[in-house]
């Protein structure tokens, strides 16, 4: 059992939703409500990694990355390190294919908020900020959590882009399911097999989760 | 909050997305019943005063107050604006206690006196010990007291209610009726209240506009509007059946009459002497108006005698609605309603005929269409 991947690949989810749960917030809601030329090319845009091979996206995450990029230069001058094969660039990219799980959930559930019920707050002289933090959120709340179980779920099952992105760099960027193929490439199948179970129930855990607020807070959306 | 004494002014022209054209106003106290059919632009007017939406042009104000000004790029929010709306679907913040409802309508939820004042509102509305249940757990009745407590909370400028009985069985809507009438009299803003239900606006309002394809068609008191439409139109918009087409052939200043030729007839109706002879007219008559006539009884007074036969009996209860086929023309109908025991006096049956009088005080002339 590899412990060290297991903590890495918890504390790369937490940080990707961290990082993501937030924008995801801001984006699905103004998907949900607002109309403007191009909205279809940017819902495509943002739902592409959901579609697209991940040894694909990895590959193109690995050239946006690296040394010879804008942003892999500018990182490496900032921090004396190289943005690919490290925790942060991990980070990036899984904030990248985790994208379409946090917009889409959001913004779907922003959009099943009544507009009149908007409309009533803003009548009510409720300040923006007001509006978000006592109505729309706890509104949108289920959509929301969706979002948050969905990204903890992918990144930790994610193998693909990580691979291609991460390589299997123990402490540092071995996260569990990279381990799990290590360990199946080694025979040590017991060691596979206890890392699989312990995935298959932490998912299974967050789902049963999401599904019981969801319908709990179900009713309250219906009033 | 601004000077209330001249009441809510309001001026909206647009094309688009709907059609309005519409001009009322509102007195500090007084209820002004917005009535149309569905459709009519009722709503999207209440919204425009409300601020969530803004037509092409005009101009809102209340009192001292220009809320919107489509020339000057006066624009004010829906916030600034100190409204107090009650939606048709009540459009309660489903995850919050009643108490939290109203509270949120206030200026400052979450000052120390909110909570009480809150329950004051909620006591008035008739709601006490309900205060925590969550809007589901209302009745639909319930949810609309709720509504009208959360409208109420920031002392509005000006109460804004649309179809608010719409939602709710006849009993409630009576029980409903009653709470507003006395509501209403601590109420010292001006009230607007949409409705398509012309009763409800002679029972809760004290004038009325009356609304159609975005116009608005005529302002009065209920009954002035529905007794004295300006035009065929809003007479029947009001439920006028008999509205009909004549010009005006005489005034008789001696006999108090004047006379109009309809069709063919001589219809003799109070004096209306400033309508210049042979000028195209509408005159409607209620079905009030319209009554069977036994044949050897002799006419009175502005008394107008046709012939007609039945084209139609519709029961409803203790009444028959009859469409009569005015001299056999399945084109002239004149409505009225008869008591069941009197049209089975006259045994009243589809192509019996039958003469009519129509009272000629009780016809009603406007500008012809």
């Amino acid at each position: 059992m590899d412990w060290p991947a297991l903590l890495l690949s918890l504390e790369l989810a937490g940080a990707t939703i961290a990082v993501l749960l937030p924008a995801g917030i801001w984006l699905g809601r103004a998907l949900a409500w607002r109309q403007f030329r191009g909205k279809a090319l940017v819902e495509s845009l943002l739902a592409l990694p959901l579609i697209l091979p991940p040894t694909v996206l990895g590959f193109y995450l690995l050239v946006a990355m690296g040394g010879a990029s804008g942003l892999g230069r500018a990182y490496s001058a900032m921090t004396g390190r190289t943005l690919t094969f490290s925790f942060e660039g991990l980070l990036v990219a899984s904030v990248v294919f985790n994208v379409p799980f946090a917009v889409q959930p959001i913004q779907r559930a922003f959009e099943a908020v009544a507009p009149e019920v908007r409309e009533a707050a803003l009548v009510c002289g409720m300040s923006r900020w007001r509006l978000l933090r006592r109505i729309e959120i706890p509104l949108a709340w289920p959509g929301i959590l969706s979002a948050a179980v969905l990204m903890f779920a992918h990144t930790l099952g994610e193998f693909g882009v990580v691979l291609m992105v991460g390589g299997n760099i123990p402490g540092e960027t071995r996260t569990i399911a990279i381990a799990i193929y290590d360990r199946v490439q080694a025979f040590d199948t017991g060691a596979a097999g206890v890392m699989s179970a312990i995935l298959l129930f932490v998912s299974l855990g967050a789902i049963t989760l999401s599904y019981l607020t969801a319908s709990r807070f179900g009713g309250l959306r219906r009033g | 909050m601004g000077n209330r004494a001249s009441g809510l002014h309001v001026r909206i022209r647009q094309v688009a997305p709907i059609p309005i054209d519409a001009d009322l106003r509102c007195g500090p106290g007084e209820v002004l019943a917005l009535v149309g059919p569905s459709g009519s632009g009722k709503s999207t007017i209440l919204r425009c005063i409300a601020g969530l939406h803004a037509p092409a042009d005009g101009r809102i104000t209340c009192g001292s107050e220009v809320w919107f000004d489509g020339e000057a790029g006066v624009r004010r929010s829906a916030g600034m604006r100190r409204v107090g709306l009650v939606f048709q679907s009540y459009a309660l913040f489903p995850h919050l206690t009643a108490l939290d409802n109203v509270r949120e309508g206030m200026d400052d939820p979450d000052a120390a006196s909110a909570r009480g004042a809150a329950r004051a509102l909620l006591a008035r509305v008739n709601l006490s010990g309900l205060e925590h249940r969550l809007p589901r757990q209302l009745s639909a009745g319930q949810q609309q007291r709720v509504a009208m407590a959360r409208a109420l909370a920031r002392d509005p400028a000006v109460l804004l209610l649309d179809e608010p009985f719409s939602a709710v069985d006849r009993v409630t809507r009576e029980k409903l009726y009653g709470e507003l009438a006395g509501l209403r009299r601590d109420l010292n803003m001006p009230v607007i209240l949409v409705t398509h239900d012309l009763d409800e606006a002679v029972m809760l309002a004290d004038a009325m506009t009356l609304v159609s394809h975005g116009r608005t068609l005529q302002y009065g008191t209920p009954l002035e509007v529905m007794h004295r439409p300006v035009s065929a139109e809003v007479a029947r918009l009001v439920g006028l059946r008999n509205v009909f087409a004549g010009s005006i052939l005489a005034h008789d200043r001696q006999r108090g009459s004047t006379f109009v030729a309809w069709e063919g007839h001589r219809l003799e109706v109070a004096l209306r002497d400033r309508i210049p002879i042979g000028t195209r007219v509408s005159w409607a008559v209620p079905s009030s108006g319209v009554l069977l006539m036994a044949r050897d009884r002799p006419a009175g007074p502005l008394d107008n005698l046709i012939e007609a036969r039945v084209g139609r009996l519709v029961h409803l209860g203790d009444q028959v609605r009859v469409v009569a086929w005015v001299d056999n023309e399945v084109s002239r109908p004149m409505s009225l309603a008869v008591p069941r025991h009197l049209a089975e006096r006259y045994a009243l049956a589809e192509g019996a005929s039958l003469r009519l009088r129509l009272r000629g005080d009780a016809i009603h002339l406007m500008p012809g269409e």
